[in-house]
């Protein structure tokens, strides 16, 4: 079974989600997911000026120290991730690649003024896990309103779709294949 | 997975800025390709067509100002976006002026980001459909152009050209069935006003209480039937051109009506209070001699000055003969494309009869002459028996005529009928003009 690499980088109070999103990862990619701590400073992404980690700094420090017999390597970290010509992202990765970010910072209701809902925020990273995942595999964004691939610009959108890959974005992935004996009955209904 | 469709253009001198518009872009799944100055920019646009180009403002060498003007020679529809690192008023005001589609201060809300390039693209697409059905009007124009080639068609084509420039108000005049619709379409067509409706209203058709509601409109109630609101035809022309044919027709009090609209530009609906304001030319079409009926007192002198600012005489078809084999051609032409008919041409006989003719009814005769021939007429030719003409000159052979006596008789009247010009009595018989000289020694003709 292949190994996807699952890093923690600054996770601090959110480490707990990190099992539950390796077996949810499990399931929706049938790899098989190792924790391993950031073999790199992370300190090298920030960027003083904005208060913020460079996401592509740190997807291009995640692919340096992954071995190359690793599937997929992905960053889980709970402080603020940019690129330089936006305000924000939720996550990034390498389209048709094998590095992937993600952050749950702007994920947690606490940060808009919301109470904490620890529920919300995990689903809201799996979701966007799979998002990120999903364009390693060579997927792009998604028109359908409940695919996992859907661009979401913003929290609420996350909430609208589903953890799912839609019937396309399945059959036009290489993974297809793979994505299907990840399933039991080897079927892989999507909730919509 | 549907992904979009579009290309986008990425120029900005800074790597970093560069490569995330371009990842973020390829997941949104449009074609991006990214330059890091004016030169490979530009050589981009050689390689490939763009829908959108993101451009940095302050780059080293060409600036981004500069090169959205180099980019618009290229393609004047692409829509361009400037980013710039500081927001400022005087940033904002230069990139729009200079054309750019907005511009954006970075970094971007990623949604702002997302709907820009969305908002971009549809202006693209409208742009794009915008030209498409503008060259389609175009050609719809230059279709139905007018047929004649006559020294006075051509008089009438320049002068047609000449003031469908202008706004001026344009009266038609010419006997009823020379196309007198055809040039205010023509007028209509070269105006700056092509891309609004041209609005014809047959004034003779109607009594004036009627004429009145379809020009002006009503509000619902205004009298007894009328149960909506309804526009009227001057509103409706509102950015077009109103033709009002048969405009001799017009009653005194409705020509009090109009010229007080053509001079305001303003009017109220039947029952209305409402002021409208509207923009249109007018251009008028009559086969009355107004000058006579203003000396008459039937037609308002101040009403017939205004719609005469600008006039243009239609010649009967009797006075510009040459003209008849080109248009019975396109009448054929037109015909057979409609009915799927395998005629292709008219015998000279036939054309000799139809260039006699003295189309009382012009180039409406014509047209169903031409019409008719074609219902009756077989393949491969339009025959004398095939035309519907009375009283011509120029009948079918005599029982007994000799084929000699036939031609004699032929050339003669077509002579007559070219007064005697050579060429033309050549073209209208398709042979050369040796062979006329020769035919005119052969039969002795005389004037």
């Amino acid at each position: 079974m292949d190994v996807l690499r699952l890093i923690p980088i600054y996770c601090g109070a959110r480490g707990h989600l990190l099992q539950p999103l390796a077996d949810r990862l499990t399931q929706a990619f049938g790899l098989r997911v190792e924790q391993h701590p950031p073999g790199f400073d992370p300190e090298l992404a920030f960027d003083a000026s904005r208060g913020q980690y460079n996401s592509r700094i740190l997807l291009a420090r995640l692919l340096r120290d992954t071995p190359l017999d690793t599937a997929r390597v992905l960053g889980v970290t709970a402080v603020d991730l940019f690129i330089p010509v936006l305000t924000f992202v939720f996550g990034e990765a390498q389209l048709e690649g094998r590095a992937a970010a993600v952050s749950t910072y702007r994920l947690d209701s606490e940060i808009y003024g919301l109470p904490a809902d620890p529920e919300l925020l995990f689903e809201r990273l799996c979701k966007e896990a799979i998002h990120e995942l999903g364009h390693t595999y060579n997927l792009l964004h998604c028109h359908e309103s409940r695919c996992v691939m859907l661009s979401s610009t913003y929290v609420e959108e996350i909430d609208l779709k589903s953890d799912q890959f839609c019937s396309r974005c399945r059959a036009k992935s290489p993974l297809s294949g793979r994505l299907r004996q990840a399933l039991p009955g080897g079927t892989f209904q999507v909730g919509f | 997975m549907e992904t979009q469709s579009g290309s986008i253009l990425v120029v900005d001198d800074e790597f970093s800025v560069r490569d995330s518009l371009y990842h973020w872009f390829r997941k949104d799944g449009f074609q991006v390709i990214a330059a890091a100055n004016a030169t490979e920019a530009l050589k981009a646009m050689q390689e490939h067509p763009f829908d959108v180009v993101f451009l940095d403002i302050k780059m080293p060498g060409m600036d981004g100002m500069e090169l959205q003007e180099h980019i618009h020679r290229i393609d004047p529809e692409i829509a361009v976006i400037m980013i710039t690192a500081f927001a400022s008023v005087e940033t904002a005001v230069r990139a729009l002026k200079s054309g750019a589609f907005d511009y954006v201060t970075k970094p971007i809300e990623p949604d702002e980001l997302s709907h820009l390039v969305l908002r971009a693209m549809e202006q693209r697409r409208l742009r794009k459909e915008n030209t498409q059905l503008r060259e389609k009007i175009d050609e719809l124009v230059s279709v139905d152009t007018i047929i004649g080639e006559s020294p006075a068609m051509r008089k009438v084509m320049e002068l047609v050209q000449h003031v469908a420039k202008t706004d001026a108000t344009v009266l038609v005049l010419g006997e009823s069935g020379t196309g007198k619709e055809l040039i205010a379409r023509a007028i209509h067509a070269n105006s700056h006003r092509r891309y609004f409706p041209i609005v014809p209203v047959n004034c003779g058709a109607l009594p004036e209480s009627l004429l009145e509601s379809e020009l002006f409109g009503h509000e619902k109630g205004a009298f007894t039937g009328a149960q909506h609101r309804r526009k009227g035809k001057i509103e409706m022309a509102d950015g077009g051109t109103l033709f009002l044919d048969e405009v001799g027709a017009i009653g005194q009090k409705m020509q009090v009506d109009l010229l007080r609209v053509l001079e305001t530009k303003e009017f109220t609906r039947i029952g209305g209070s409402q002021t409208i304001k509207v923009a249109f030319r007018v251009v008028c079409a009559t086969n009355e001699h107004l000058e006579k009926a203003v000396e008459e007192g039937r037609f308002r002198e101040d009403f017939y000055y205004r719609i005469n600012v600008f006039s243009i005489e239609v010649p009967p078809l009797r006075e510009r003969r040459s003209d008849i084999p080109l248009m019975a051609d396109h009448f054929l032409n037109r015909f057979a494309s409609q009915m799927d008919k395998r005629i292709t041409g008219i015998s000279s006989e036939a054309m000799a009869l139809l260039m006699a003719h003295d189309w009382p009814g012009n180039v409406r005769e014509l047209s169903n002459a031409i019409e008719r021939a074609m219902v009756v007429g077989k393949p491969p030719v339009i025959l004398p028996e095939d035309l519907p003409l009375r009283g011509s000159r120029l009948g079918a052979a005599a029982v007994g005529e000799s084929v000699a006596e036939m031609e004699k008789r032929h050339f003669a009247a077509v002579l007559e009928r070219m007064d005697w010009n050579i060429a033309r009595a050549a073209g209208v018989l398709q042979v050369d003009r040796a062979t006329v000289y020769n035919k005119i020694k052969k039969y002795d003709l005389h004037r």
